[in-house]
């Protein structure tokens, strides 16, 4: 290539320093027929990160089942999973991770997590309507984590609440294994009338190319290769890495670009997120098997005099590239002018393979698009994986070797008032949850969250799980209880799994350790996901979360969930409604404690295995849940998980201050029974004229089920004896995080 | 009536609003650009709730000079309806149409959830069929919601029944502790003394509709649509 003033060219530690390996710095060579130029080099050097080229996941992914009846979108295909939800409507829907921005600067690296999702669903011309999120933290009592749990929790409510769109769901979950490396997830469902869609490619020779949005400035060069590192003492130091957000542009952008959409004047679209232009130009180009042009020059941008490299490179925020149809531009500048945001034409497609980028006259960089991308010329790698040693040394655990606890009542405090099992209200009522006027869900909660969709009999289930401490025990179970518990949240609701997106939280990969973690996790999904016929749509991989002092976080393999209600009338709640209403359990207690939160915070216990699972018995259960929904024999059901049977009857009896009155399962342990964590159980409660009824369904379904006992009003009586009013424990589960964090 | 429902840029409650206003309550209902200076006939007009103008400088600060807001202001001058909520309230308030001002609450925090508040007047067409010993249960979301008013300003607000709105028990008893966000005499809503202005915080619009389990807000614009212009 012409160069028109001498610049020196890097080497393999320029390369290195980038992030690239020797063996990668030697495929660029090989590539381009010679040495690239420092530009080039860092546009390699992000598009082959982990974070955009998925270099040491892609082999397992692509084993993931991909493909169901409902799809409209493959994985990988777009911006985001869509599904055909009916009535005209497609749903698009993703979680990502925003985790190392997170864990050095909470507030802006939450809020871009949140801005960086929504871009995702509307570029492809839906129109966000929900969204979750999952957070994982270390030890609540220790400032610093209370300094990035504030910053987070606040950054996701200033952009989501600004941004309009309801946040109606989510987990957080504190353990001292985030300490440095908390884990911040968020996801963004949206809706489309099919056909509506926009596809993110780029065709049609002499085709202007756009940058609409923000202006583009120095923050978050190099983002997505300083998410593809462990963090260090000196990560602090990456702080222009970070990116900062603006939801009320993002809004503005949301409106412009549904509106754009409709003038039909749109070939493709994708928004800037890791890697900025380089990104959007060349996935765009490489799917639609085209050229482009760009002059950099015209990039509108924040400040004056920044760097090629630093105008590609830039993750500045709420921005998009369109390619437009010749001719129309003014229908496109039109609409932005409406909107008040920029809108420049930088550059025009072009025919071949090859991505020109100018600044000025002089060509800055000249890459072929294929040999960036994934599933194009970005390396793949097969990892190494090694069992670990403690896997085998939790098997050895029996629950004879912990004591039966003498006083229950202590047990029961520690287990209301524990961080991971109390209300996150401190958390949730900070974001915006019923914007949108779609949350069927805040007077009549229930384990997934409903939405509206008006004017529709339809209303959607969502929901976020993972118990990384299941994974970390056993990734394969660990995981495929993850789908399960997800799925299991949808039926108790009402709905029917549809589909799920995945967020796969995980340490350094070319530890045969950690890569053990996430092998086994993918295959526990894949069992679990076939099980339930959800697809996996789409999501991200997060490698590297783990401190160079501290080691890596508990795999977490975050499954988002979508569900469908037929019929919104089946949506069913949480909450018991009566008192006399009879109490069952549909499903089976075993005499197991592995990996509740009881053995593990109560009696410290850090390693056993995973709680009992049989996915078979799994899918039973929720099949006869989904039966006794259906013929509206019962009032409530809540899915026993965190705490066990006891904090699932509590959270049943919360709401309208009723309480309950069961006797235990004599052939287990009483701690088993009450605080247990095996799987595959869902509380429900029947009104006495309906017991019949369920008795006969839950026989032919051929689940095992047993009557625990009454609702009661205001207080709790186990074995006839008497533990305290509902009211104690409610105000205890409701303020302890407050109480903690607010001091 | 005939409503219009005022978008500003950053608006975010306009639809949910539109969406009662015409679905729910089968009242003609326009948006109104906020670059417009038409106000298409309408009989009254609602600024909705969100974050005009990213809520740069001060929530509403910006939003009362938008092209729109001139012919607003005419509006009310007339003793046209027009009611803020959220957003809505506090660019009224900005717009020195509504007495006092809306400051952080006193957590500092967003805050949203349901609250439960009463009227303190049946003067108004807002408020005359909705029972003063009944709690309403609305949703509330605001950062900046804590009512702020001088001694003088409150003294008149009371003599004159122009506070609409205060937060209260579920059994529409004040309380302390009913307060979500710090307002002087746990006010929620506020009138103009002629009492055809109107704004508070919590959002009926999100309390109008079955699906969602709680209707208690319609019975808001059922009261005003039943009572305007009967003066």
């Amino acid at each position: 290539m012409q160069h028109t003033h001498q610049e020196t060219l890097p080497t393999l530690d320029t390369a290195k320093k980038l992030g690239l390996l020797p063996e990668e710095f030697e495929k660029i060579k090989s590539i381009l027929g010679r040495t690239p130029n420092f530009t080039e080099l860092s546009i390699y050097s992000v598009m082959w990160s982990e974070h955009c080229s998925y270099k040491n996941s892609i082999i397992w992914l692509k084993t993931l089942p991909k493909d169901g009846p409902h799809m409209l979108a493959k994985a990988g295909e777009e911006n985001a999973g869509l599904v055909d939800i009916g009535e005209g409507l497609g749903c698009a829907f993703k979680i990502e991770s925003h985790n190392h921005p997170s864990a050095i600067e909470p507030y802006q690296g939450a809020a871009t997590g949140v801005g960086g999702i929504n871009r995702d669903i509307f570029t492809m011309g839906a129109r966000p309507i929900a969204q979750l999120n999952s957070l994982r933290f270390g030890d609540i009592k220790s400032a610093k984590t209370q300094w990035i749990m504030k910053g987070v929790v606040k950054g996701i409510g200033n952009y989501g609440n600004a941004f309009g769109v309801p946040t109606v769901g989510g987990e957080v979950f504190f353990d001292d294994c985030y300490n440095v490396n908390p884990l911040v997830n968020a996801m963004s469902v949206g809706i489309v009338k099919k056909g509506e869609t926009v596809s993110a490619t780029s065709y049609g020779a002499g085709n202007p190319v756009f940058i609409v949005g923000s202006a583009t400035g120095k923050d978050g060069i190099h983002g997505a290769t300083f998410a593809s590192a462990d963090i260090t003492e000196n990560s602090a130091d990456d702080l222009p890495a970070v990116q900062v957000g603006d939801p009320f542009q993002e809004k503005l952008l949301l409106e412009a670009t549904l509106e754009v959409i409709k003038t039909g004047a749109v070939i493709g679209m994708q928004d800037m997120g890791a890697a900025g232009i380089t990104c959007s130009t060349s996935e765009m180009s490489a799917k639609g098997q085209h050229g482009m042009d760009i002059w950099l020059h015209k990039v509108p941008t924040r400040q004056q005099g920044m760097k090629p490299f630093e105008i590609l490179l830039s993750e500045s925020q709420e921005r998009m590239l369109i390619v437009v149809e010749k001719g129309k531009e003014e229908d496109v500048k039109k609409v932005f002018e409406k909107w008040d945001l920029n809108c420049e034409q930088i550059g025009i497609v072009t025919t071949g393979d090859r991505l020109k980028y100018y600044m000025f006259d002089e060509l800055v960089a000249d890459v072929p698009a294929e040999t960036l991308v994934l599933g194009g010329g970005a390396p793949v790698y097969k990892r190494e994986y090694k069992e670990p040693a403690y896997y085998a040394e939790a098997k050895k655990f029996r629950i004879e070797m912990v004591q039966e606890p003498d006083n229950y009542k202590t047990v029961m405090n520690h287990l209301i008032a524990h961080p991971n099992i109390a209300s996150k209200r401190w958390v949730y009522n900070q974001y915006d949850s019923m914007v949108g006027t779609i949350n069927q869900s805040t007077n009549q909660p229930s384990d997934a969250a409903i939405v509206n969709i008006k004017n529709t009999k339809k209303s959607l289930a969502l929901t976020v799980d993972c118990n990384s401490r299941y994974v970390n025990a056993d990734p394969e179970i660990g995981c495929a209880i993850a789908v399960s518990e997800a799925a299991r949240n949808i039926v108790c609701s009402g709905g029917e799994p549809s589909a799920i997106t995945n967020c796969l939280n995980f340490g350094n990969p070319y530890n045969p350790e950690v890569y053990w973690q996430f092998v086994g996790s993918i295959k526990g999904m894949s069992a679990a996901c076939t099980k339930f016929r959800t697809p996996v749509t789409g999501g991200n991989v997060s490698f590297y979360n783990q401190s160079s002092f501290e080691g890596p976080v508990f795999p977490t393999p975050t499954i988002g969930m979508l569900g469908l209600l037929q019929d919104k009338k089946n949506q069913t709640s949480l909450s018991f409604k009566n008192e006399g209403d009879c109490i069952y359990l549909i499903g089976d207690c075993k005499n197991d404690i592995n990996s509740s939160e009881y053995v593990y915070s109560f009696h410290k216990v850090k390693n056993t295995p995973a709680p009992y699972f049989n996915l078979e018995e799994e899918y039973l259960v929720q099949q006869a849940v989904k039966a006794v929904i259906k013929k509206q024999l019962i009032e409530s059901a809540h899915d026993c998980s965190d705490g066990g049977l006891f904090v699932c009857l509590m959270e049943s009896s919360f709401q309208h201050r009723l309480g309950f009155e069961i006797a235990c399962d004599k052939h287990i342990r009483k701690d088993a029974f009450l605080f247990g964590e095996s799987q595959s159980r869902v509380v429900v409660s029947v009104k006495k004229e309906n017991e019949i009824a369920l008795v006969d369904e839950l026989k032919k379904q051929e689940v095992k089920f047993s009557k625990l006992g009454f609702v009661k009003s205001k207080e709790v009586l186990i074995d006839g004896d008497f533990y305290g009013a509902i009211e104690e424990f409610k105000n205890s589960y409701d303020t302890s995080i407050e109480k903690t964090v607010e001091g | 009536m005939k409503f219009g429902v005022v978008v500003f840029p950053g608006s975010n409650c306009d639809e949910d609003m539109v969406y009662v206003l015409r679905d729910k309550l089968k009242q003609e209902t326009v948006k109104l650009w906020h670059k417009d200076t038409d106000l298409q006939g309408c009989d009254a007009l609602v600024l909705p709730g969100g974050f005009s103008y990213g809520d740069y400088l001060r929530s509403g600060a910006i939003a009362r000079f938008s092209p729109i807001m001139e012919k607003v202001n005419e509006h009310a001058a007339k003793g046209g309806f027009l009611l803020g909520v959220c957003n809505g309230f506090q660019i009224l308030c900005e717009a020195g149409l509504l007495p006092g001002a809306l400051l952080h609450n006193s957590h500092r925090k967003f805050v949203c959830k349901n609250v439960y508040i009463k009227t303190g007047t049946n003067e108004t067409a807002l408020t005359r069929d909705v029972r003063p010993e009944k709690a309403l249960k609305i949703p509330i979301a605001h950062g900046e919601g804590r009512y702020y008013a001088d001694e003088k300003t409150i003294t008149a607000l009371k003599k004159n029944n122009q506070i609409i709105f205060s937060y209260c028990n579920e059994n529409a008893e004040s309380a302390e502790e009913a307060n979500p966000n710090g307002s002087l005499e746990n006010i929620a809503g506020v009138c103009n003394a002629a009492k055809n202005v109107f704004g508070m915080m919590p959002h009926p619009e999100r309390a109008a509709d079955a699906e969602l389990f709680n209707e208690d807000g319609l019975l808001l614009f059922h009261s005003l649509i039943a009572n305007w212009g009967k003066n």
